[in-house]
């Protein structure tokens, strides 16, 4: 049975299992790749999607669950807050490997669009879902300070 | 690695290799097509060495032979060429050296293509001064020809030639196809370092747009007409095999597309990840455990506690150790206990493999090109140089994706292989469960050390013992193991840098069915711990600072001295702390980089550890983008912490017990302390900086709790085993 969902702004319909992981209707059957697998049971946020606005984890959203809901991934993002995150990272140089920077990135704007200001312990307890194994942390928090005094003007 | 393979002779490396793998003897005898200089290149494009091409439209691109596993290399080694070149840093790209050790070879690992042990930027340093600088004398030389002017008067900044006196300018593009047709000059001179715009200053990534908009690709990222994606179901124990199988409920499943055999399990084939892995869940197979490691990690921790005491195979030796210890005023002994660990690279290994009966084409995140190719090769059943790979950027690495067994590149060949070699693209993907479960992790250890003080307090004795699986033992670098000793195992001890009279470092290298491999920083991971640890302890005993104490040790080492005196300096060393609070240094030397470390930690009531703080002093030599420096750090200091707070992989009765991030901990951004690094200013040739971060700040932590408790932590992690 086809799931109709909005993604990055445009209606779509799959034909999929409906039991098929997000994560894996956006990477193997859209094809969109920015959204990355790193765990599969929610623990490292490198699959991390936004759904009506909010920051969650593809990986263990069946595809079913968001008939009719709207889906923002990497490759859409497109918000004040988004575009102040992606500038903010590349002024401090943030990646390394750079594989979990989409779903630091799309955290880190969910974050920010909830909290226009986030202190060092706001930013710990949103971000700390999101692994990086090249321990980008110290950039991490230093650009969403970055983007947040960007904002403010 | 970099130090032992650096020392090698390459003739015993390569007769060390050809024993072990008869597959990797024929890789060392490449045939690539020689660039013939003034690369006549295509579309009037200057090419004059493997490295280095000005486009018409004024690019100029950097052929990078390492893999970018988020280190910065793609930067770094650009960064040199462009230096030479006089580039404009906007012109300037890299892009992945295709597989050819004979352009491409890592100038350290002999004639091997290959990333690891920190040594890019130092194998590639003189090699692409020289590239960078060719291609500019010959983009001169075209200048003068058009211009008719002497060489000697023509000027190069930033992307742009000039003649002062007649005026002329000419950017890069410009003059690209006259320049190729010059004859390519040898030996020509580089910069002084004063004059060196480029390099030592903030350079922006060249990856970081990608990296941010979600267009960088890795290999789970490759997608190919008619692409099937693999899971494999390996074995629950190290050694086991499949008795019997029954794929009859996984072919059942929607969207599988095959179910194969192959040495490492079955594979399970499909139209995506999903339905593959469904598909592997369907599978009935009955292992014969006969030949498996059944062993658990407290067993062995027992067996080599045992070990340790008793004398090892002697990896260095100086003075008379049980003399010294026998007269000594005052003796120290201390025990260290250090897990398996697992790599997790964020991106789980991947390799996309193209197969027909003349050629495999393979996208992956390739770490050891040459051993790849050799081993893809003897999988496939072709050439080495039938075996093109396209390196795409890894999702991490730190160590993972550099093993000798190209374990995750086999199975996917071997994988395209039983479908039948068609030319069907078949993407291989490791679960995160693979990953942590796999094997192949930094080897467990046990270390006992004993010291000795005479009356005054002086350090006369020193006797460390590490017991431990060899990374090299089994595999083409077996050739390296000298004299029983794996430098791998020892590296770091063996190396201690302090100067004591009486000093005997010994080996015990046990024999384990669980595969082991280096793990960033390699033998640093443990040793540096014990050694920076015990140092302190002994400082303690003698009544003495942990910094004076080091410093007069150090007398004869003025670079670990520089690091060590850098990092107190900026960390205030000596100031007191709030209540609950501790500071603890460590130093150490690792692939030829020198580190100190100055971790301050809060305990709460409860134990609770906080590291609050860490400051940082390296020297890596000349500093080519000390923002990447910086990067390193930090991350290094943030990898090197998790490891110490929670990494730690443990074997029940032969089966490993984690299995993914949940019980595999990680560090997160809430455990990530302030990190502040300071480069010391340097003339030497420059040295990796991948790796060296890592080592220091597990000591320099232990050290803080140490004096912020009394409490002195010689077991890791921090949260586990006897610590708990």
């Amino acid at each position: 049975m086809a799931v109709s969902f909005t993604l990055n702004g445009k209606p779509i319909s799959l034909d999929v299992d409906p039991d098929m992981p997000l994560l894996w209707a956006i990477r193997d059957v859209v094809g969109l790749t920015g959204t990355k697998f790193g765990c599969g049971i929610a623990q490292c946020g490198a699959c991390t999607v936004h759904i009506g606005g909010q920051a969650t984890r593809s990986c263990v959203t069946p595809v079913s669950a968001v008939a009719d809901q709207s889906v923002t991934t990497i490759e859409g993002l497109s918000s004040k807050q988004a575009k102040a995150v992606q500038t903010a990272w590349r002024k401090l140089d943030v990646v390394q490997c750079g594989y979990c920077q989409s779903g630091q990135i799309m955290s880190a704007t969910a974050l920010l669009t909830d909290n226009a200001k986030p202190n060092d312990h706001d930013i710990d307890s949103a971000m700390s879902g999101n692994i990086c194994r090249c321990a980008t942390y110290v950039r991490i928090r230093a650009a969403i300070h970055e983007a947040a005094r960007v904002m403010e003007g | 690695m970099a130090r032992s393979l650096a020392r090698t002779n390459r003739r015993r490396f390569l007769q060390g290799a050809a024993a072990a793998t008869a597959g990797l003897t024929i890789g060392f005898h490449w045939t690539g097509v020689p660039r013939v200089a003034a690369a006549a290149a295509a579309d009037g494009m200057l090419a004059p060495n493997a490295f280095v091409r000005v486009a018409p439209d004024n690019s100029v691109t950097v052929m990078i032979k390492h893999v970018e596993m988020g280190q910065g290399t793609y930067t770094g080694l650009a960064t040199v060429v462009a230096e030479e070149l006089d580039a404009d840093w906007a012109q300037v790209h890299a892009e992945a050296a295709p597989a050819d050790a004979s352009r491409y070879n890592n100038l350290l690992f002999g004639q091997i293509q290959g990333t690891g042990g920190s040594t890019a930027m130092a194998n590639s340093w003189d090699q692409l001064r020289q590239a960078g600088a060719t291609a500019r004398a010959m983009l001169v030389a075209a200048a003068a020809a058009e211009w008719g002017v002497p060489a000697g008067e023509i000027t190069v900044e930033r992307g742009v030639l000039k003649h002062a006196a007649s005026g002329r300018s000419a950017k890069f593009g410009a003059l690209a196809a006259k320049a190729a047709a010059q004859p390519v000059p040898a030996n020509v001179a580089v910069k002084d370092a004063k004059d060196f715009h480029l390099i030592g200053q903030r350079l922006p990534r060249l990856d970081t747009p990608a990296k941010t908009d979600g267009t960088a690709q890795f290999a789970i990222d490759v997608r190919l007409p008619d692409m099937v994606v693999a899971v494999v179901q390996r074995p629950l124990l190290f050694g086991a095999t499949v008795r019997s199988l029954d794929a009859t409920a996984a072919r059942a499943v929607p969207g599988v597309v095959d179910v194969v055999q192959i040495p490492a399990g079955v594979a399970v084939v499909g139209k995506n990840l999903w339905a593959a892995k469904q598909g592997r869940d369907a599978l009935k197979i009955e292992w014969d455990d006969s030949a498996a490691e059944k062993r658990g990690t407290l067993e062995l921790a027992a067996a080599y506690e045992e070990l340790a005491k008793k004398p090892g195979t002697p990896a260095r030796k100086e003075g008379d150790v049980d003399a010294a210890l026998a007269g000594a005023a005052q003796r120290l002994t201390a025990p260290f206990k250090f897990p398996y660990l697992a790599h997790a690279p964020m991106e789980p290994l991947t390799c996309v493999v193209k197969l027909t009966g003349e050629a495999c084409e393979i996208w992956a995140g390739d770490q050891f090109q040459t051993i790849d190719q050799a081993n893809a090769a003897q999988t496939a059943g072709l050439k080495p140089e039938q075996v093109a790979i396209h390196t795409l950027y890894a999702g991490g690495s730190f160590g993972r994706r550099a093993n000798a067994a190209s374990d995750y590149i086999v199975e996917a060949v071997s994988i395209a292989k039983a479908l039948g070699a068609d030319g069907k693209p078949v993407k291989l993907i490791w679960t995160r469960e693979d990953d942590i479960r796999g094997g192949r992790y930094r080897p467990m250890y046990v270390h006992a050390i004993e010291a000795g003080l005479d009356q005054k307090g002086e350090l006369v004795a020193w006797r460390h013992r590490i017991v431990g699986q060899s990374i090299m033992a089994g595999t083409p670098f077996a050739g390296l193991i000298k004299d029983g000793i794996d430098t791998t195992s020892v590296e770091g001890a063996s190396t201690l840098p302090y100067a004591i009279p009486n000093l005997a470092v010994e080996l015990h290298t046990t024999e384990v069915g669980v595969p082991v491999l280096w793990w960033r920083s390699v033998g640093s991971t443990h040793t540096a711990y014990a050694t920076e640890v015990f140092i302190d302890e002994v400082a303690q005993a003698a009544g003495k600072d942990p910094v004076a104490f080091r410093m007069a040790l150090l007398k004869g080492s003025p670079r670990h001295q520089g690091v060590l005196k850098l990092a107190a300096e900026k960390a205030g060393w000596g100031r007191p702390l709030p209540k609950g609070g501790g500071r603890g240094v460590a130093v150490h030397k690792s692939f030829n980089t020198y580190v100190a470390q100055v971790a301050e930690v809060t305990v709460a009531g409860d134990g609770k550890i906080k590291v609050d703080r860490v400051v940082c002093a390296v020297d890596c030599g000349v500093p080519v983008n000390p923002d990447v420096i910086k990067a390193q750090m930090e991350g290094g200091i943030g990898f090197g912490l998790g490891a110490v707070l929670y990494g730690a992989i443990t074997l029940k009765a032969g089966a490993v017990e984690q299995s993914n991030f949940n019980d595999y901990q990680v560090l997160r951004i809430d455990d990530m302390p302030k990190v502040e690094v300071y480069i010391v200013p340097s003339a030497e040739k420059p040295t990796g900086v991948g790796e060296p971060g890592v080592p220091p700040v597990g000591p320099a932590v232990s050290n803080a709790v140490f004096a912020a408790t009394g409490k002195r932590i010689r077991a890791l992690p921090f949260s586990g085993g006897a610590n708990a």
